[in-house]
């Protein structure tokens, strides 16, 4: 092996690894917002809605779950134009990052949700609390302490997988590399140094939850 | 432009065995990778233990996509000549080693203490000791998870379309750039990996609902 490695010319790029950094986590950080709305309301339609809601939701889930996000993204950037639904690209990137997590995110919910034994949700009714109450305050803030460890591997999994949205140019931090090889013609250099600046966040993200599960989630429980 | 007919269904029908294919390859490599690093991970050695951490650290907390480029495009740095195809197989069989480690490694601690101190106390070898006694019940609650994770293989497989490997999301990009029918394209795609995926999903949550009623018993 008598290959040089020169990473001088990927590291004066620094500017934009740092904007295609920032684009990731804000993509990251949107679609996991968006996608948890979504989630929530499916999950408390699979769980209280009528049948015919709780089959579409089913249906949303396993569609998403069973086919691969590339597919799902070109699906919305190339086949939605064909009906009139002309995107941008990182619109169509986080259109397709907030549908895929919320798939996801809808069965650790519902799993959540689940958790909370019958007998609290009838205290909730005891103390004649509106359905809507006794699913935020009974059902929801206990459920979410369940869910947390779930739900923070999963945008970790979401920031990772969001590097497939540079084959559609979504100005992410592997649409930089792209950029940058035609510059530098330095490949391989510049996807090691975009590969560890996605494991520096994966790393720094997962130390964030685990502080925060600690602060917020860690009251002892009683069973 | 010419319109969407059966020639371009079969096109993208026969790129699925590429799909599969590149899934077994990867689900094969993944498994002996994976046995290895679930054995590095609940090792006596320290060093093992160490490296073993280290790669699914990595392999995790790294796009699959980046994974598949340095392979893609180090190989040849490195002297060897590779094309996607063997390129896509060896960063998915990376990739899925490192997944599979840390869920059979899950399997192999959830075996009760007690059976590893009844294996030692008869002094069986540490071949022996995981070949009759640990490995054989940790399998049983392997199966349910292993074959989940199986959905994300072929899913992951994709990937492989973006480095030039005609499975079937590639089949289906050649198709719509000849014809450019997209939403009839890609839904035919999205229906051939649900085919797939689907049944192994259903498989997957029967398994483990066995399993849990096993379990409760």
């Amino acid at each position: 092996m008598n290959y040089e490695f020169q990473f001088d010319a990927v590291f004066a790029a620094w500017p934009l690894l740092l904007r295609g950094t920032w684009i990731t986590i804000q993509l990251s950080a949107l679609a996991m917002i968006f996608g948890l709305c979504v989630a929530i309301l499916c999950a408390w339609a699979k769980t209280a809605g009528p049948a015919p809601l709780r089959w579409l939701v089913n249906a949303y889930v396993e569609l998403i779950r069973n086919t691969p996000f590339l597919v799902q993204l070109f699906f919305i950037f190339f086949a939605l134009p064909a009906i009139g639904l002309r995107l941008s690209a990182p619109t169509a990137a986080l259109i397709a990052m907030t549908v895929n997590l919320g798939a996801y995110a809808t069965e650790i919910i519902r799993a959540g949700i689940e958790s909370i034994p019958k007998g609290q949700i009838e205290a909730g009714l005891a103390l004649s609390l509106k359905r809507h109450e006794i699913f935020r305050f009974v059902i929801l803030k206990p459920a979410l302490r369940a869910i947390f460890p779930a739900l923070a591997s999963q945008f970790i999994l979401l920031m990772l997988s969001s590097s497939v949205v540079s084959v559609i140019s979504a100005d992410d931090l592997t649409s930089v590399a792209a950029t940058l090889q035609s510059q530098t013609f330095r490949s391989f250099e510049i996807y090691i140094v975009i590969t560890v600046i996605y494991l520096a966040l994966a790393l720094a993200f997962s130390a964030v939850f685990r502080l925060t599960y600690q602060r917020t989630f860690d009251y002892p429980d009683r069973r | 432009m010419r319109s969407f007919g059966s020639p371009d269904l079969w096109f993208i029908l026969a790129a699925a065995r590429w799909t599969i294919a590149l899934s077994l390859v990867a689900f094969v490599g993944g498994s002996i990778v994976g046995l290895l690093v679930a054995l590095g991970r609940t090792s006596t050695i320290a060093a093992l233990r160490v490296l073993a951490t280290g790669f699914i650290r990595i392999f995790q907390g790294t796009p699959l996509l980046l994974q598949l480029f340095l392979v893609f495009f180090g190989a040849p740095i490195l002297g060897f000549d590779v094309d996607p195809w063997i390129a896509a197989g060896v960063a998915l069989t990376l990739n899925s080693g490192a997944f599979l480690g840390e869920i059979w490694r899950g399997c192999i601690q959830a075996i009760p203490r007690g059976q590893w101190e009844a294996a030692e106390a008869l002094s069986l070898s540490y071949v022996s000791r995981m070949r009759d006694v640990i490995l054989p019940q940790a399998m049983k609650i392997a199966v349910a998870p292993t074959v989940g994770y199986l959905v994300q293989i072929v899913k992951g497989t994709s990937l492989a379309a973006i480095i030039g490997f005609t499975e079937i999301t590639r089949a289906g990009q050649i198709i719509n750039n000849a014809t450019f029918q997209p939403l009839l394209v890609f839904s035919v795609v999205a229906a051939i990996y649900f085919a797939l995926c689907w049944p192994l999903s259903l498989l997957a949550a029967r398994l483990e609902r066995r399993r849990a009623a096993a379990y409760a018993r």
